[in-house]
């Protein structure tokens, strides 16, 4: 001991965070890229009906074949594509009408922010999952249906996030600054307020890719989803959990490409998320600024 | 001497909870003359700053009219008001925080500019003049609030203030964040500008000391009244209202 008193270091190396973000987007990259062109690089046609059914991985099926005679791996990388893509519809979906009303509430205030808040309340105190259900099942099923359910329980969060930054941003005296300096309303929020809330909606948005993945698969799981024959992680599960005991590779070749995808996407957002943190960029930066002082 | 701003019975009362809460300011009327420099101190919570926000029109009166020129602006809104707005700026209290942490300084000084038309590449002349004229190297255009210091800030502040060539400055408490040295620096900009410029100040502050050497008139306020009014010599040294008596004294 020399002495000096000890402090955890509360932030992570900005380095670090850099390097870790730069990893997980490459992982994002190739999984977009093997989505983007998976009809191209799926050995085989995936509804095509043509080998012998229920066949083990093997060379020519690395995933195995389905009670139907479809290549899995096939299938897998298809159904990957319908999961990931419809998933970022949903993500793209929610964050752009959540923000457009939480901004607008936070923005106008009085009545109309008072009823849309209610009903983001009413929304947010269901269970999510639940409610979306009911919706789909209303909606008869489908996998736009789904999007559109799951859309429907998930703007609130967004909305709260944008209303609660608009609020707080619009008390600044940089907007009473641009205020002054003759912004319209309309310039305010583009110049000043979404920009400066951008960050933490960004940030839920990243972390609900994985989110969402996992309950438009479940939505689909439970045959509220993608219909046969389409292929799509969740029905693809469904479809095969009967024969989890005599042939698991129907069930576990799509239930390892969903966990890949989320833990994939969930991860991002963490990094994303620590990337973005000012307290680990901003003190960095101080830090590097006194290094350089002293030289 | 023209009058430039005239205030009559103003008062914002804020509400909390469907109950007639806090009143902030209460029936405050007075006038400046073009080219004046009007201190106002109080203590904190006394009022001023929201004197300040309902003049800017950042905040709704509650009763009251507030005239640039003879003209009534209490009820402006859009358009009509974003013109008002031309006349008057202020410079806030906060150096950092009137700054957007993610524009750079040359654009929030040349916001203004920018809103009335002025093209590119005259703006970035005018903003580097205007830099300059307040003390700040041209290069700091391209600064962001948070890798300058507060001093720096507040330069910046009022060069964004002067840009769109306001007839009415209000300084919101503008040196109070600053330690004494850069204070110093910054009441001298001031003064070179009151000089120069032919603007009209609202000084608002507590350090009596500056507003003593810095106006030519000063309003004493308290809880949310005007208490007292006349030249600062005239006020501090022979202070009149109880509460100024206190005031002036607690100073010394």
């Amino acid at each position: 001991m020399t002495g000096t008193v000890s402090v955890r270091r509360q932030k992570i190396p900005k380095n670090n965070i850099r390097r870790r973000l730069l990893f997980f987007l490459l992982l994002a990259g190739l999984l977009m890229l093997a989505v983007t062109f998976a009809e191209q690089i799926c050995p085989y046609d995936p509804n095509a009906q043509i080998f012998s059914t229920l066949e083990p991985p093997s060379a020519a099926h690395p995933a195995g074949t389905d009670r139907f005679g479809r290549d899995m791996l096939s299938r897998i990388l298809v159904g990957l594509q319908t999961s990931v893509l419809s998933t970022l519809t949903l993500v793209a979906i929610i964050t752009v009408v959540g923000t457009i009303i939480g901004v607008l509430c936070g923005h106008l205030g009085g009545m109309v922010d008072a009823f849309m808040m209610r009903v983001c309340d009413v929304c947010l105190a269901f269970p999510g999952l639940v409610f979306a259900m009911a919706i789909a099942a209303l909606l008869h099923g489908g996998l736009q249906n789904a999007v559109i359910a799951l859309a429907v329980i998930s703007w609130p969060k967004y909305a709260r996030i944008a209303r609660s930054q608009t609020l707080a941003l619009e008390s600044t005296d940089y907007v009473a600054a641009a205020r002054l300096a003759g912004d319209t309303s309309a310039q305010i929020i583009f110049r000043h307020i979404l920009p400066n809330s951008a960050g933490p909606i960004l940030v839920t948005a990243m972390l609900d890719i994985g989110t969402m993945m996992m309950e438009l698969a479940g939505l689909s799981f439970l045959g509220l989803g993608a219909m046969p024959p389409t292929a799509e992680l969740g029905n693809m599960m469904s479809g095969g959990r009967s024969m989890l005991q005599t042939y698991p590779w129907v069930i576990i070749g799509p239930g390892i490409a969903i966990f890949v995808a989320v833990v994939i996407f969930n991860l991002l957002g963490d990094t994303v998320r620590d990337y973005l943190d000012p307290r680990n960029s901003r003190r960095q930066s101080s830090a590097n600024g006194k290094k350089e002082q002293e030289k | 001497m023209d009058v430039f701003l005239d205030v009559q019975d103003v008062t914002k009362t804020f509400i909390a909870g469907g109950n007639a809460g806090y009143t902030a300011v209460d029936h405050v009327s007075f006038q400046m003359g073009a080219g004046e420099t009007l201190g106002l101190v109080g203590e904190s919570g006394c009022g001023k700053s929201t004197l300040a926000k309902l003049i800017t029109r950042l905040i709704e009166p509650t009763a009251g009219t507030i005239s640039l020129c003879g003209e009534d602006i209490t009820k402006r809104r859009g358009k009509p008001l974003r013109d008002a707005y031309r006349q008057v700026q202020m410079v806030f209290q906060s150096p950092m925080g009137s700054f957007d942490p993610r524009k750079t300084i040359g654009y929030g000084v040349g916001e203004g500019l920018m809103n009335q038309g002025m093209p590119k590449a005259e703006r970035t002349q005018r903003v580097a003049a205007l830099l300059e004229q307040c003390g700040l190297p041209p290069k700091f255009a391209g600064r962001y609030p948070h890798e300058i210091s507060g001093g720096q800030c507040q330069r910046a502040a009022i060069a964004r203030a002067l840009a769109i060539q306001p007839k009415l400055l209000i300084c919101d408490e503008a040196t109070s964040a600053l330690d004494v040295t850069v204070q110093q620096q910054i009441m001298e900009l001031l003064e070179n500008l009151k000089r120069e410029q032919h603007l009209s100040f609202l000084f608002i502050c507590h350090n009596l000391a500056l507003v003593q050497s810095f106006c030519d008139r000063v309003l004493v306020m308290h809880e949310g009244k005007i208490v007292e009014e006349g030249t600062p010599d005239a006020v501090i040294l022979s202070p009149q209202s109880d509460y100024t008596k206190m005031l002036v004294a607690a100073a010394l």
